[in-house]
């Protein structure tokens, strides 16, 4: 341990870049847990899609980020809006969106909060990432899927399938 | 920069999540605060995957993006479901199955 911290070691452009989206994430968040107006809470939950893209970019994950907008923002957001609109008549301020014994909710969200950040504080102390290596390429990320994980992406497409169908059977009118 | 970092926003992530779960009574709140939590993994996942320079967590990230799409699909045909039958999606006033 050096008392001299190295310019290189710091990495602030990565850490001011994470703390905005962090921030911009955890006040989305929030937002989708507590507005009253679904429509909002959906578009806040875009915000933090978004934000989760951008820190797979900082994690060097670069296909999952691009992934993640695919299909989340672009495919599960749409399905959140459907499911919106084709349950509401209106498209206004609800009033009653929580249960009756939502505070509930506050206490055990907060233990577990502090039981989780006690036990990675404590256990990762000042583990740093390694900064200086590439982005994982694509390549890799394929050979992983179909040589070591290959069995868990065939189950992945049965339960994909399954999805599919279940959902027209049961959305379908007859 | 501090894997801390990751973790701890995955941490924060993932209690919102079970907050939104136990205090909402929208069905389709719930499967969205499903998906805060899911996110919130997905990071754990491949925070460790860049530590210790290793793909499986990429690999499992996009597995998880695979089921909660497969899982948000089904979530919200049953919503629609139980909409059609009782007009209401409030998770209250499902006790049907309550012994």
């Amino acid at each position: 341990m050096s008392a001299v911290i190295l310019a290189d070691d710091i990495y602030v452009a990565q850490n001011i870049g994470f703390g905005i989206i962090a921030a911009v994430m955890i006040v989305g968040a929030l937002k989708v847990v507590t507005s009253k107006n679904v429509v909002h809470a959906a578009l806040s939950l875009v915000l933090v899609l978004a934000g989760a893209a951008a820190q797979y970019l900082l994690l060097a994950a670069e296909f999952v980020a691009v992934t993640q907008v695919l299909v989340y923002v672009g495919a599960v957001m749409v399905l959140f809006l459907f499911g919106v609109m084709l349950t509401r008549a209106k498209l206004g301020q609800e009033g009653d969106l929580n249960n009756k014994n939502a505070l509930l909710g506050v206490p055990v969200a907060l233990l577990m909060l502090g039981v989780m950040s006690w036990v990675l504080i404590d256990g990762f102390e000042d583990t740093k990432l390694p900064q200086d290596g590439d982005q994982v390429s694509v390549q890799a990320v394929s050979d992983s899927i179909f040589k070591p994980y290959l069995l868990p992406f065939w189950a992945l497409s049965f339960v994909l399938l399954a999805a599919v169908i279940g959902a027209i059977v049961l959305a379908r009118k007859d | 920069m501090l894997i801390n970092n990751f973790l701890l926003l995955g941490a924060v992530l993932f209690c919102i999540g079970v907050y939104g779960v136990i205090a909402r009574k929208n069905a389709v709140m719930v499967l969205m605060s499903i998906e805060l939590i899911l996110n919130s993994v997905n990071i754990n996942l491949l925070a460790f995957s860049q530590l210790h320079d290793n793909v499986d967590g990429n690999t499992f990230a996009l597995y998880i993006i695979a089921v909660a799409a497969a899982e948000v699909g089904v979530g919200l045909a049953m919503v629609l479901l139980i909409y059609r039958n009782r007009k209401s999606i409030s998770l209250d006033e499902l006790s049907e199955m309550k012994g």
